[in-house]
């Protein structure tokens, strides 16, 4: 990965998950579900029960990549007013409580609106760690390779089954941070069990260079994370936590997390 | 161009675009890119699909029995060449310039979407699909999509809003005697947008069986310059026809725009001929003063929406702004991204015309030359009467003005909707039922 001089707030992260024995873990939450100071709420939650990297994705009105659970919750979000600035204000309120780098994930169109500059400026000013960007591939992101070299920000691109070993070479040499590992041709949604192409995602990414890479989709389960543990660097969770949010609250979100947590230590 | 040196790898895809805009033609632009539009912005699992349409495209083009079968198809199947009808007693209302109707209403299944959906279906079967899934809104590309897999034995799944299906009760039938599956998306609006958002999340299960065939010149390339490559047959044929009839090149050239596709398809026969005005006519709604419209070009910004960088109907959080047109095939936010290209240069206009100007102009052809236009083609014609006026004004022999108008439909599926605008059912009758649930599209 390029831009070594940039000290990457997620592959800190990473590395010290792995310094530690154990596969780094990633959750997902939706920005302003339930609303801003309950997703703020949620990530600390998460965090202290052993999250080392958050996801914040910005609730869009086009969600291509994403299942019902998500999509419900972000339809939710957005009928009680989220405003995409208020991405901020999360951001900040989860690195003013915790250590674990906060990423925000976002289709690309809400960025470009704001100015591809301006939100990177300020998502750097809340602390914030990167984008992860699932609409948004490494041969459209002129303005985002220099927006985020120029504000130190991860760029997390995504791999898939299907992506050829030229994207996936090209692929890794554009991300920073980590790459993401998308471990089935789908949308976002728990599974009962992860994908054996998953693994050969993770493979080919290795081969292609990737130091650390990090597996989503269909990740719910602490023993999805612990088999994962064996070939990637680390394991994504998302729906299965905003199912979680959504039927039984904040604390019920922290002991998702321990119970996810319990499935990263590496044998 | 959004490509720049900092994009690792990514700087040795050849520059067809720039060779295309150096050369002077408009005709022919291979994307990925419209100036500043078009590109892919889309996840990456799709990438490999859209690569493997692009080289099946390509392949295809250059071989002559893949253009020998979609001539047949055209000639035997869709009913073409499409007639060119001068409408003499309508031109009495567009100031006496004479204007003339391209037919795409007498093709089979009644509109020009059965260009696309057979040169798609062909090369489907070229990539080994078994399976095309596509979007719709009042059910004219789904009825398309679901008569090519018919005849050419594909398995076709239809994604069509919850409140379309309801409001288009009569072409969901039509697709399931088809043999067509239709699925009702009641995630997000439930219309167009979220059919194609819902028909994206299939084909990023189902890739390696299934083709999305969508219907319209948008989205991630290669798709707006693949669309409008099996259109273009409407604008070769319209050049060669008013040359044949009147000896001339019309004074200008009027299609509505949804997505784009008839309009790119007839524009493009006249690119490169400047002294033809081109004229898309965009879904003005109630007006455009109003928040109910799909006045995109007009009224939009530019941003990304279903895999292409275009004009968009967006707040200012980058959220797309619902769309609101009588006829449900215009009713959509975003728009192909050469007709952005064609505005930002000039060489198109876009012009918004409103619900009840189309509707004006719908019944004074009815009225006037014997054809039920479709209530999407009803906006170009509204927009041909304004045109006519114009370039009429203070001309000794308006005769000597000539318009070629894209008919792109038939109106046999709006005939509700039309009865219900002209108050013409009792009030109790089903069919006021289902005209006035077309009416608050």
């Amino acid at each position: 990965m390029n831009s070594a001089a940039i000290a990457s707030k997620s592959a800190a992260a990473i590395e010290k998950a792995r310094s530690e024995g154990r596969t780094a873990l990633i959750g997902y939450l939706p920005a302003g579900y339930p609303d801003v100071q309950g997703t703020i709420d949620a990530a600390v939650a998460l965090a202290e029960n052993g999250a080392d990297v958050i996801e914040i994705g910005i609730p869009y009105s086009d969600p291509v990549m994403d299942g019902q659970v998500i999509q419900t919750a972000t339809v939710q979000a957005l009928e009680n007013g989220f405003r995409v600035h208020q991405v901020f204000d999360i951001v900040a309120g989860i690195t003013s409580r915790c250590e674990a780098a906060v990423l925000v994930m976002t289709y690309w169109n809400p960025v470009m609106r704001m100015g591809v500059d301006d939100f990177s400026r300020r998502l750097a000013e809340a602390g914030g760690a990167g984008l992860i960007t699932p609409d948004l591939i490494p041969d459209e992101a002129a303005e985002w390779f220099e927006a985020s070299d120029k504000y130190g920000l991860d760029r997390v691109f995504l791999v898939a089954p299907s992506s050829t070993p030229e994207r996936m070479a090209m692929t890794v040499k554009a991300s920073r941070g980590f790459v993401y590992a998308v471990s089935i041709m789908g949308v976002t949604g728990a599974r009962t069990s992860v994908s054996s192409a998953a693994q050969q995602v993770v493979e080919a990414a290795h081969a292609a260079g990737a130091e650390r890479v990090c597996v989503g989709l269909g990740v719910s389960k602490a023993e999805h994370v612990r088999e994962i543990g064996a070939y990637a660097e680390g394991a994504i969770v998302g729906t299965a936590l905003v199912a979680t949010l959504g039927a039984e609250g904040v604390e019920a979100v922290g002991k998702l997390a321990a119970e996810l947590h319990s499935g990263t230590t590496k044998n | 161009m959004t490509q720049s040196p900092e994009t690792p790898d990514a700087g040795e895809k050849p520059d067809t675009a720039d060779a295309f805009l150096s050369s002077g033609s408009l005709r022919h632009a291979p994307g990925p890119y419209f100036g500043n539009y078009g590109g892919r912005w889309m996840p990456e699992s799709l990438i490999a699909a859209l690569d493997e349409l692009q080289d099946t495209f390509d392949k295809a083009k250059a071989d002559p029995e893949f253009i020998a079968q979609v001539a047949e198809l055209n000639r035997n199947y869709s009913g073409r060449p499409s007639l060119l009808t001068e409408a003499k007693r309508f031109s009495a209302h567009a100031g006496g310039a004479r204007i003339f109707l391209k037919r795409e209403d007498l093709n089979h299944t009644g509109s020009h979407k059965i260009n696309n959906v057979l040169g798609q279906a062909l090369l489907a079967k070229r990539m080994g699909k078994t399976r095309i899934i596509a979007e719709t809104g009042a059910g004219q590309h789904g009825v398309a999509s679901a008569t090519a897999a018919a005849l050419l034995g594909l398995e076709c799944v239809v994604y069509m809003g919850a409140e379309d299906t309801r409001r288009q009760a009569l072409n969901v039938a039509r697709m399931e005697l088809l043999g067509a599956t239709v699925i009702p998306v009641t995630a997000g609006s439930q219309t167009l947008k979220d059919a194609i958002n819902e028909a994206l999340r299939d084909w990023v299960a189902n890739v390696h069986t299934t083709h999305y065939l969508l219907g319209t010149a948008a989205g991630a390339h290669p798709f707006p310059a693949l669309v409008r490559y099996f259109h273009e047959v409407i604008g070769d044929e319209a050049r060669e026809q008013i040359l044949a009839q009147t000896g001339r090149l019309p004074d200008a050239v009027c299609a509505c725009i949804g997505g784009g596709s008839n309009a790119i398809g007839i524009f493009h026969g006249f690119l490169d001929d400047p002294s033809v005005e081109l004229y898309g006519f965009e879904a003005g709604g109630e007006g455009v003063d109003t928040d109910r419209h799909a006045a995109t070009i007009t009224l939009g910004r530019p941003g990304v929406l279903h895999g292409a960088r275009s004009y968009l109907m967006q707040d200012d959080d980058g959220q797309t702004i619902e769309s609101h047109s009588i006829s449900a095939g215009l009713d959509y936010p975003g728009v192909g991204p050469e007709h952005s290209y064609l505005s930002d240069i000039g060489r198109a206009k876009y012009e918004p015309v409103t619900d009840s100007e189309a509707m004006d102009a719908f019944r004074l052809l009815c009225r006037t030359e014997g054809i039920i236009p479709a209530i999407e083609s009803s906006h170009a014609l509204a927009g041909a009467l304004r045109v006519g006026k114009k370039l009429t004004s203070g001309k000794q022999n308006p005769q000597d003005v000539i318009i070629v108008v894209n008919l792109s439909g038939r109106g046999d599926k709006d005939v509700a909707t039309a009865a219900e605008w002209f108050d013409l059912l009792d009030g109790n009758s089903p069919e006021a039922e289902i005209g006035a649930e077309g009416e608050q599209l």
